[in-house]
């Protein structure tokens, strides 16, 4: 029980100290590198609740997919540091308010809803057990409850798909493309063209 | 109370490190034994002076690059510069905890096993990356670039062969996609299957054919071009380190894991694990065999294979083995 408390505080501890650190870090690299660290504490905080199909998923698809991409993106631009640090005061506003706004409903949420089990239940922290595996417990709801949802779902994913490919499909002339197919079924008789050259001439 | 949690605490490190030490040492004789079948098939001898047979050669060649001195470009981000080896190592032990060498033989039998392989061999991109970027220079960071993009296209056709395999299991749980091949090892049934993973795995280990990200032709050293000595051995440790971790994932997705090749007497005797170390270690003698024959990929040549042949293959192999199983009434519960 002790060491199910200990790792649950290692875990947030680190996950929310690395999100400040997201925000906080000057180098865009470092704060990807960041924002994985606490994908990855994200996904320990799963397994303690006993989701170990989304925390693994959660890294299959945010940490080795998702944040590649973004590390790959951000490695690559040549940023200013100096003119990021200028816009500072000018979003300060803004992001005050989606703060504030946040902190409200959080506050909300904790003043009213003592009523729910969620908040007096004061059981220790522990992975639930049950009889069958979570993977098995949500292809059960998904496949079932919510299909139409889930297909509608994939059909989002899809045009989206679409979409970026038809964005960034450009079909430049002139550039010279290996055809595997046509190498293969080269012979003798379509490669070598046998000429008369007549002397003096030239072909 | 505390004195429980020192016992399992202290029961919890015996466990890692039953795994950690005879890795490590495997991965010393992996080198010397790459380098002497290397030295076979080039009618070479191969390392042959430091103990019988040059058996020690691996252990001398860490100690004097260990003994070396530590360069750190003074150009470089020093911290990623250092933790990118040090993840590489961590990541490709990591795999370790849920692998069952034999019935009941695992540190962690959690339900994900499989997923969580997935997960730890998608992570081993970071290592690589961040060594590219952090060392501040031209050849690292193309190998980075090549690595990236090269890990995340073969990731995808290894996704859709692990839910082929797991069609066939009905669980996520590694000793249970074991035990359900006690009838017929998966390699035969779904062949296809398995030799896209075990080429996908050559990719996804930057091993021969597929070594581009450190394509010494071209590159000089790829992403470790800049490292030397112990973060150098980090590195190099990490790669062998992963190499026995996908094979064994294979093993155990295709080859039967610790179970004999057939249930009869004198076979069924062997001990697991011996079974399992021997189906690794022919998975390993493919990996240096696919070395000493093939050239290298040119890069637009591995990204077609990946994208053009591997994953459209693979993805009607699901919708195949799928539609065959409901059809016949076979699927597992």
């Amino acid at each position: 029980m002790v060491l199910y408390s200990l790792t649950f505080y290692l875990f947030s501890s680190v996950a929310v100290l690395s999100a400040l650190m997201v925000i906080s870090a000057k180098n865009p690299v470092h704060s990807v590198l960041f924002l994985i660290l606490s994908f990855v504490n994200a996904s320990g905080l799963f397994v303690l609740l006993g989701a170990e199909f989304l925390a693994m998923i959660l890294v299959v698809v945010y940490v080795g997919a998702v944040a590649v991409l973004f590390l790959f993106v951000v490695m690559m631009l040549d940023i200013n540091f100096v003119k990021l640090r200028e816009g500072f005061l000018q979003y300060l506003p803004f992001g005050a308010l989606l703060g504030i706004v946040l902190v409200i409903e959080l506050g909300i949420l904790f003043l009213t809803d003592r009523s729910s089990n969620i908040y007096n239940n004061q059981t220790p922290l522990q992975p639930i057990v049950n009889e069958v595996e979570n993977t098995k417990m949500i292809g059960q709801i998904l496949y079932t409850e919510y299909f139409y949802l889930f297909q509608i779902c994939g059909i989002i994913l899809l045009v989206a798909m679409i979409g970026s490919i038809t964005l960034t499909l450009r079909d430049k002339g002139g550039v010279k493309r290996q055809n595997i197919d046509s190498q293969n079924t080269v012979d003798a008789s379509t490669a070598i063209e046998k000429k008369k050259v007549k002397i003096g001439e030239g072909i | 109370m505390t004195y429980d949690i020192l016992i399992t605490g202290l029961i919890i490190i015996a466990q890692i490190l039953a795994v950690v030490v005879p890795v490590l040492i495997s991965v010393a004789f992996l080198v010397y034994a790459e380098r002497k079948v290397l030295a076979l098939i080039q009618l070479r001898r191969g390392p042959n002076i430091v103990g019988p047979f040059g058996i020690l050669q691996s252990f001398a060649d860490a100690l004097k690059l260990i003994t070396k001195e530590n360069i750190i470009p003074s150009g470089s981000n020093k911290i990623v510069f250092i933790l990118a080896p040090i993840i590489t190592m961590v990541l490709s032990l990591a795999g370790w905890a849920v692998i069952p060498f034999a019935p009941g033989w695992v540190v962690s039998d959690i339900n994900v096993g499989i997923m969580y392989l997935f997960a730890v061999s998608s992570l081993g991109v970071y290592g690589i990356i961040m060594a590219g970027w952090a060392s501040n220079s031209q050849y690292p960071f193309l190998g980075a670039l090549r690595s990236a993009a090269q890990m995340v296209s073969y990731e995808v056709s290894i996704g859709f062969v692990i839910i082929t395999v797991l069609l066939c299991v009905g669980s996520l749980n590694l000793s249970k996609i074991v035990l359900a091949q006690q009838t017929v090892w998966f390699a035969i049934p779904l062949l296809p299957m398995f030799i896209i993973f075990f080429i996908s795995a050559l990719a996804e280990t930057n091993r021969l054919p597929f070594d581009l990200p450190e394509d010494e032709s071209t590159l000089v050293a790829g992403f470790f071009t800049e490292y030397s000595s112990a973060s150098f051995v980090l590195f190099f440790l990490g790669e062998y380190a992963s190499m026995i971790l996908m094979s064994s994932m294979t093993v155990i997705l295709f080859l039967g894991g610790w179970l004999p090749p057939f249930d009869v007497y004198p076979l069924n005797v062997v001990p697991g694990v011996i079974w399992f170390t021997v189906k690794i270690i022919f998975i390993l003698f493919l990996f240096i065999w696919v070395r000493g024959t093939f050239p290298r990929y040119r890069y637009d040549q591995l990204m077609r294979l990946g994208w053009k042949v591997f994953l459209p293959f693979s993805l009607f192999w699901v919708v195949a083995t799928s539609g065959f199983l409901v059809y016949f009434d076979m699927l597992p519960n």
